[in-house]
């Protein structure tokens, strides 16, 4: 999927406080951000991001609270002004719009689903649906139709005449996400958009993310401290940490080649089996093997591959994609990928 | 000799001074030294006063007193009194036909047309069989001791007054909660005229309008009860959902859709809880109008049916928009 850039984010920085434009020379000649607060009573939101989204992708933003992610998402429709830096969307400079431009971009390019779901408590979940085309003009029987499809696609048919605080966290959120849908607009802004729910729920709702990415490929900015969500739903990862990237790329990528020890601690708990997909592991090629135990995707997870092997280190598998190999992987090579980074880097240290 | 004789002196405007021995009356605290004999020489400094425009003046004559600030601030407002009237006066004439027209529709409509239109509102408002019920009886109760006439005086005036506070008082509760600037300069006012005791209201009034004119005790109202509805508006704006008000421009609603769309219904709660609070207030300065010039009585039935009404109607307003 070569897709093309979608939006950009050139050498963005912002400070908040009373001058930033001062603050911002400090920045830039290497002050960090505790001797900022310190020394000039300024906090350093983000410094020196440069992130390239593509056309259909899911770019997740990760990084802790106080790490600048939520400020970097809303730099994307100017809810926030940035203190310096530059912002592309489909080439078009988004700091040069007007007022008139960029109400327009917000109406019709960009949707964004909240953490705290923000609904109209006073309108029905059907009215907050059409939210987005309500405020182009439309009336509701304009995009009633659309809405009760939506609707129905997020799993809220028949709650069309509820009103929000009459549904759970959970369904709260899927009229979220079905009122960015319903505006159709190609980006979708999701603000740990997940977070507030429950771990059964919030895992529904990745899959349910997933599925409707498989189908409509919008371009879904996703921000997250959960580096899990972040790598079951990633197909760019960011890392933030202190307003600044530490690492991007391929989330299957900075899981095996961290760079950095920041990130190195965070992949240290996590499950590697379930992350871990087949293509990051295996050993590509066509050549053929007689004794192959079965045949398995290259999107399969390793866990998935683990079941199938019932443990048996011996065995390998050939890796298709369409029905075509594109690889092989031995059980040797799988155990091999789930040796944990931070365990690697403490035995290198000790020997 | 007084205290800061030495100060004028070693400024040199002892002659401006001298040019002030004036044959002014005597203050009353001159007049019982002067009785009492005694030779008032503040010695140490520890006796010393502050310097105020009155010790100052006894010192050097040519100094104001503060009675003369006061005399020029009274002499200025009736100065100005005329003119100010000529302004106010058509300004605020309309008022006095509301209240007018207001009483005259609610005493010349027959009873038998009235009490069931009343109870038709307070059913449409509140949807509640019980509370109409209530309603009725307190009524009939109020026409049976003949002060039906009293009750509806009171209701006109108290109709007209209160919606014209929501009027007024939600469009400056909105502009408030809209700007730091604004809030900050309302407030004091704000604070003012729900600390001056409302007879303090009418005085003026009665110097710059006839004292036959409904207008005087209109106007007295409704200064007095607008405050609620102006702080509610205003906090009630403030307190929206910031999510709420960032999904709202996440979607890009132009600020007047903001305020229409989500603003005002989401404040609404408040704004009614505002609304129940100057009609109450209203009721209880007709009561202390009506000594002046104002028709109809307060009477705590009539309170209590106008309390009862209105937060049943917001309990409404809540249920439909809890989150």
């Amino acid at each position: 999927m070569a897709n093309d850039i979608k939006i950009s984010i050139r050498k963005l920085f912002k400070i908040f406080g009373p001058d930033p434009d001062v603050a911002l020379e400090y920045v830039r000649r290497g002050m960090n951000k505790a001797d900022l607060l310190e020394q000039q009573n300024h906090v350093l939101g983000l410094r020196d991001i440069n992130v390239d989204m593509r056309d259909g992708e899911i770019t997740v933003i990760m990084g802790l609270s106080g790490s600048g992610k939520s400020t970097l998402i809303r730099h994307l429709n100017r809810l926030i002004e940035p203190t310096a830096g530059e912002i592309r969307m489909d080439g078009e400079d988004v700091l040069s719009y007007s007022e008139e431009q960029l109400r327009k971009l917000r109406r019709e390019r960009m949707s964004m689903v909240f953490q705290k779901f923000a609904l109209l408590p006073h309108k029905t979940v059907l009215e907050n649906a059409g939210m987005a085309k309500a405020i182009r003009g439309y009336t509701t029987s304009d995009f009633e139709a659309d809405a009760r499809k939506w609707l129905a696609r997020v799993g809220l048919e028949g709650n069309e005449n509820q009103y929000p605080h009459q549904l759970s966290g959970g369904m709260q959120q899927r009229v979220g996400i079905a009122r960015a849908l319903v505006s159709d607009a190609p980006i979708m802004l999701m603000d740990e958009a997940f977070s507030a729910l429950d771990p059964l729920i919030r895992s529904d709702m990745q899959d349910l993310l997933l599925e409707l990415q498989e189908e409509l490929h919008k371009t879904i900015v996703f921000i997250t401290h959960d580096l899990d969500e972040a790598l079951k739903l990633a197909d760019h990862l960011v890392i933030l940490k202190d307003g600044e990237v530490v690492q991007q790329g391929d989330p299957q990528e900075i899981l095996l080649n961290p760079g950095d020890p920041y990130i190195v601690d965070f992949i240290s708990d996590i499950n590697r089996a379930r992350v871990l997909r087949v293509r990051s592991v295996m050993k590509p090629g066509t050549e053929a093997e007689d004794n192959y135990a079965g045949d398995i995707s290259e999107r399969d997870n390793l866990e998935t591959v683990l079941e199938r092997s019932g443990g048996d280190t011996e065995l390998a598998f050939r890796v298709v994609r369409d029905g075509q190999q594109v690889g092989s992987l031995h059980m040797k090579d799988l155990t091999k990928a789930l040796v944990p980074t931070a365990a690697a880097t403490e035995s290198r240290q000790r020997a | 000799m007084a205290t800061y004789d030495s100060l004028f002196s070693s400024l040199g405007l002892e002659e401006w001074c001298s040019q002030g021995q004036s044959d002014a009356p005597m203050s009353m605290a001159d007049l019982l030294a002067k009785t009492k004999g005694e030779n008032t020489e503040p010695e140490s400094i520890w006796d010393a006063p502050f310097p105020s425009m009155d010790a100052l003046n006894e010192s050097c004559a040519a100094f104001p007193q503060s009675r003369e600030l006061t005399k020029g601030l009274e002499q200025g407002f009736l100065a100005i009194k005329d003119s100010l009237s000529l302004v106010l006066d058509p300004l605020t004439q309309p008022l006095s036909w509301f209240l007018d027209g207001a009483l005259y529709a609610m005493l010349n409509t027959p009873w038998w047309i009235v009490i069931p239109l009343l109870l038709a509102v307070v059913y449409l408002v509140t949807k509640s069989w019980k509370l109409m019920a209530f309603v009725g009886g307190s009524i009939v109760l109020l026409a049976f001791i003949d002060h039906y006439d009293y009750a509806m005086q009171t209701l006109a005036i108290i109709f007209v007054c209160a919606f014209l506070c929501v009027l007024l008082g939600v469009p400056i509760g909105i502009a408030m909660a809209r700007s730091n600037t604004l809030q900050r300069l309302i407030i004091p006012v704000l604070d003012m005229l729900q600390t001056l005791p409302p007879f303090v209201y009418l005085i003026p009034l009665i110097f710059l309008f006839s004292v036959t004119e409904s207008k005087l005790y209109g106007i007295a109202i409704i200064l007095y009860a607008i405050v609620p509805v102006i702080r509610l508006t205003n906090l009630g704006i403030r307190l929206v959902d910031k999510d709420v008000i960032e999904a709202a421009d996440a979607f890009g609603m132009t600020p007047r859709q903001k305020l229409y769309k989500v603003q005002i219904p989401l404040a609404l709660p408040n704004i009614m809880a505002g609304v129940n609070q100057t009609i109450m207030m209203s009721l209880a300065m007709v009561v202390i109008a009506s000594l002046v010039s104002a028709p109809g009585l307060g009477i705590v039935i009539l309170a209590v049916i106008l309390d009862r009404v209105t937060k049943a109607s917001l309990a409404r307003i809540n249920a439909s928009q809890k989150q």
